[in-house]
């Protein structure tokens, strides 16, 4: 089991296996996206408060929940490779922090457009949207920190141990900010997707997410695959491929 | 050697004593943290009513900024005078060897606001009835500050970077402090009872002290490499 | 990009009867595109000075910081007593005094309190023992200056009393001999002649020769990889 486990975590061994495995989950990802675009967008009925605004939830919900899996996976690469200076974990986790932010940009993007028709403004102090934000700096500061180090072996390490902090504090965080919001606003303003959701609405919105989820995965495996490269310049097994 | 914790007072004595040797340096985070809280005031309005609903935020907004003002020679000038590796190599647990350099900087740069933070308070027009709140509020939560700022210091000591990134990577670990810190004085302004979010802070403050040693010590080692 | 091996077993004489103190194996360290060193492996016996030497930029600062412990090496283990350092730090750290390019004293504080603090951090010593060393080094009518307005040489020498005054029984020293004048280099050469003695070892880089007793001395000669 644990020698599996490090051949698995062999470089050239991973570089194979994703290459093999990127098109099948990215050829996954168009199809789900289209399908869910189309039930989405075309299929599922308007909301009867919201009419044909709520239909962003289609791109905000999968983006959000993108944004956050990102942040774990990362945290946990950073890890491991902490722990058993495993290194293509730290260059999962590397290869995982763009997207992860990037997902975030669109949660926060599809939020704040959703939020001028619903709110009647582009941006409100909402729960979630704050927890967004505040995840969109976590982002951002690893990738500073990531670019101040020179060397790839400290960058790893000091952002891979900001990322570990950082991943035992986001609970604390979107806990605080759900308090801090229940507070001051109350109930007055109506939660992205909360209401009720029915069936014919409810499909495309999983799909969608299952959708994400495989784009999440092609894109995380060409960047790691990338960084693997990047590492491993100097190695035999890269000059005989 | 007597003991993991005699390293403790060795080194929290020396960085102590260092402190007090620049008694100016030693005011800077008193006197930033009193000019933050006098600058709203100027650019709000004078109006008491106004500034007794914000004066919490403002209090905790400016103790958070200040707590970030001297973080980076926490290690910084460790690192520079090749006193941080022999730190490193002196056969003491680290975790405690860092916490004792946090403890000096917090007893440095944190316990006098706790102290004139009544003084602002009542400037701001806070009901006195907070300022036992916001006392307390600061003494439990200003420790977890200088940890979170301990280990963004650790994190980007030798980097040549300044203090830009460090409160990129230290600000939004914060928030929470900030929130349940703030929050605490609301409710006491308003006479309900702020016990909540104090036991709030604490727990995140048990936490902290519990976890953040080790992240420094192993950021320090980081930095070291 | 080609990397040869180390050269750290030559040189090595058999000392059967003596215990072996520390050993390196098959150490391999990168900095960025550059191999420093590969396959290196070291033996250290008691009563042994290995002088550690090479060109500039050929990696003795790193290899010092390799086997402190301060850096960790691609590929090897360092152990100590037959201990890995790595499951043994604080113990492995108790057992050597090191003295890097940087001396490690704070400049607000004087010599005096700068000696009291580093040793307090290992061990307790009074007053009388610290003034004694103050004196060897020569530091006597410095000790109360801060340390900011010491020359370089000064330092170094209130350096190497901490060195003294450690108890270590392994030295590690970067560069000692740098900024110190012809009686502190002397200096340096007896105080590693008589750690020997007294059951020490000591691993030194310098450019210059030591001028320790032969039968403590081993080389370890390093190549300029770039």
């Amino acid at each position: 089991m644990w020698k599996s486990f490090h051949q698995f975590a062999s470089p050239p061994h991973f570089y194979r296996l994703a290459g093999y495995l990127i098109p099948w989950f990215g050829v996954a990802a168009l199809i789900l996206i289209l399908v869910g675009t189309y039930g989405g967008l075309v299929l599922a009925p308007a909301d009867y408060q919201q009419g044909d605004g709520f239909r962003i939830i289609y791109v905000h919900v999968p983006s959000a929940t993108m944004s956050l899996a990102a942040y774990t996976l990362m945290a946990t690469a950073a890890g491991i490779g902490l722990i058993w200076r495993i290194k293509l974990a730290h260059a999962v986790a590397a290869a995982a922090a763009p997207i992860g932010a990037s997902f975030t940009f669109l949660a926060l993007a599809t939020g704040s457009l959703w939020g001028k028709p619903m709110w009647g403004t582009w941006w409100a102090w909402d729960a979630r949207l704050t927890s967004e934000l505040i995840l969109l700096f976590l982002f951002l500061g690893y990738m500073s920190l990531r670019a101040a180090n020179d060397d790839t072996g400290k960058a790893d390490r000091a952002s891979g141990l900001l990322a570990v902090v950082g991943v035992v504090n986001v609970p604390i965080i979107h806990y605080s900010v759900e308090w801090w919001n229940s507070l001051h606003q109350g109930a007055t303003i109506i939660k992205l997707g909360e209401p009720a959701i029915t069936g014919d609405m409810l499909w495309p919105l999983l799909t969608m997410m299952v959708g994400f989820g495989c784009y999440f995965a092609t894109v995380l495996m060409i960047r790691a695959r990338s960084q693997v490269l990047q590492r491993e310049r100097n190695s035999r097994w890269l000059k005989d491929l | 050697m007597s003991g993991p914790l005699s390293g403790f007072g060795v080194v929290l004595a020396r960085d102590l004593r260092l402190a007090f040797r620049r008694p100016g340096e030693m005011a800077n985070p008193l006197l930033f943290f009193i000019l933050i809280t006098a600058i709203f005031p100027l650019g709000l309005s004078p109006e008491p009513e106004l500034l007794r609903a914000v004066a919490p935020g403002i209090l905790w907004g400016a103790a958070l900024l200040s707590s970030l003002l001297a973080l980076d020679l926490l290690f910084g000038s460790d690192y520079e005078d090749g006193s941080l590796e022999q730190l490193v190599l002196s056969g003491h647990s680290l975790p405690v060897l860092v916490l004792a350099k946090t403890t000096a900087h917090w007893v440095v740069s944190a316990l006098p606001l706790v102290v004139v933070a009544p003084l602002l308070a009542s400037a701001l027009y806070l009901p006195q009835e907070a300022w036992g709140t916001l006392m307390l509020g600061l003494l439990i939560g200003t420790p977890t500050l200088s940890l979170l700022g301990a280990m963004g210091a650790a994190l980007t000591t030798g980097l040549g970077t300044g203090s830009a990134l460090l409160s990129l990577l230290v600000l939004p670990l914060a928030t929470p402090i900030l929130i349940f810190g703030a929050r605490g004085v609301d409710l006491a302004a308003q006479g309900m009872d702020p016990v909540g979010p104090l036991y709030l802070l604490a727990a995140i403050l048990f936490l902290a002290l519990s976890l953040l040693p080790l992240a420094i010590a192993a950021a320090v080692r980081i930095s070291l490499d | 990009m080609p990397c040869s091996d180390g050269t750290g077993s030559e040189g090595m004489l058999s000392k059967d009867t003596q215990e072996i103190l520390m050993q390196a194996e098959a150490l391999e360290l990168w900095r960025g595109e550059r191999c420093l060193f590969r396959d290196l492996s070291i033996e250290l016996p008691e009563e042994t000075v290995l002088h550690v030497s090479g060109p500039n930029g050929c990696g003795k600062t790193s290899l010092l910081r390799v086997l402190c412990g301060l850096s960790e090496p691609e590929k090897g283990e360092i152990r100590w007593r037959g201990r890995s350092i790595r499951n043994d730090r604080e113990d492995y750290q108790q057992a050597f005094a090191w003295m890097g390019h940087l001396n490690g004293f704070k400049a607000d504080l004087s010599a005096r309190e700068n000696l009291a603090f580093s040793v307090s951090l290992r061990r307790k010593t009074d007053n009388e023992v610290r003034n004694n060393i103050l004196d060897q080094v020569g530091l006597t009518s410095a000790a109360d200056l801060p340390c900011r307005v010491l020359s370089a040489g000064q330092k170094r020498r209130l350096s190497l009393a901490t060195i003294m005054l450690s108890a270590a029984r392994l030295w590690i020293l970067d560069e000692p001999f740098t900024n110190l004048d012809a009686k502190g280099r002397d200096m340096i050469t007896g105080l590693l002649n008589s750690h020997c003695a007294s059951g020490g070892t000591a691993i030194v880089a310098a450019h210059q020769e030591l001028g320790v007793e032969q039968r403590y001395l081993q080389h370890l000669e390093m190549e300029d990889k770039s």
